[in-house]
């Protein structure tokens, strides 16, 4: 019994993330500026790293914990360096 | 590995509960980034999927973790310390960059610079 229903909230919650993720690439596809761009992929590796989490819970591996760590570290310092791209033309200064 | 199905009932549909919920709001998130007309209404969508979102489903991977007993929930701790701590710092870079490009190009939506 139990193992049914996680197995069916594990997929529902898969396909909902997915649609999260895809929402976010056809946002990053069709943005208007460059901000809205930065911000859906911003929204697209926090749904990622969720999707890697739940993906995580079903098949009992720790490997995708450990990537999902890795795309949190390293998704703030893609956006933190697209944003002072963004301010000022360049990242390093 | 334990067995999957020494996992009493409760603890199944306290997982479910918030995974669904969790996914379910990343989603609604999305789609409000996605729906939203200005980039300013936009930035505050996907906020839902950061706090709630990435919430819930760490709460439901932390439950899990404690009932089957394979690892320590040490990595769900990290990402929820890592999320709440980057979000508001990344959004709030990526607003201030936004509202100097309007200003710069003399957008009429933004108010100009002061001073």
């Amino acid at each position: 019994m139990s193992v049914t229903l996680l197995y069916w909230s594990l997929t529902i919650s898969h396909w909902l993330l997915l649609a999260a993720m895809f929402c976010c690439l056809i946002r990053l596809v069709r943005g208007p500026r460059a901000q809205d761009r930065v911000l859906a992929f911003d929204a697209l590796y926090v749904s990622a790293m969720l999707f890697l989490l739940s993906l995580g819970i079903a098949t009992r591996s720790p490997f995708y914990f450990d990537a999902a760590l890795v795309i949190a570290l390293l998704g703030f310092v893609s956006t933190a360096a697209l944003s002072k791209f963004l301010m000022r033309g360049e990242v390093i200064e | 590995m334990s067995d999957p199905t020494a996992l009493p009932l409760w603890a199944a549909i306290l997982i479910s509960a918030f995974l669904l919920i969790g996914s379910g709001l990343t989603l609604l998130g999305a789609i409000g980034l996605l729906k939203f007309g200005s980039f300013y209404r936009r930035l505050h969508a996907p906020t839902l999927g950061t706090t709630f979102g990435a919430g819930g489903i760490l709460i439901a991977s932390i439950i899990f973790s404690l009932f089957s007993q394979t690892r320590p929930f040490l990595h769900e701790l990290l990402i929820s310390v890592f999320v709440t701590v980057t979000t508001p710092v990344t959004l709030m870079l990526l607003s201030r960059a936004a509202l100097f490009r309007d200003r710069t190009e003399k957008n009429e939506d933004v108010p100009p610079f002061r001073g």
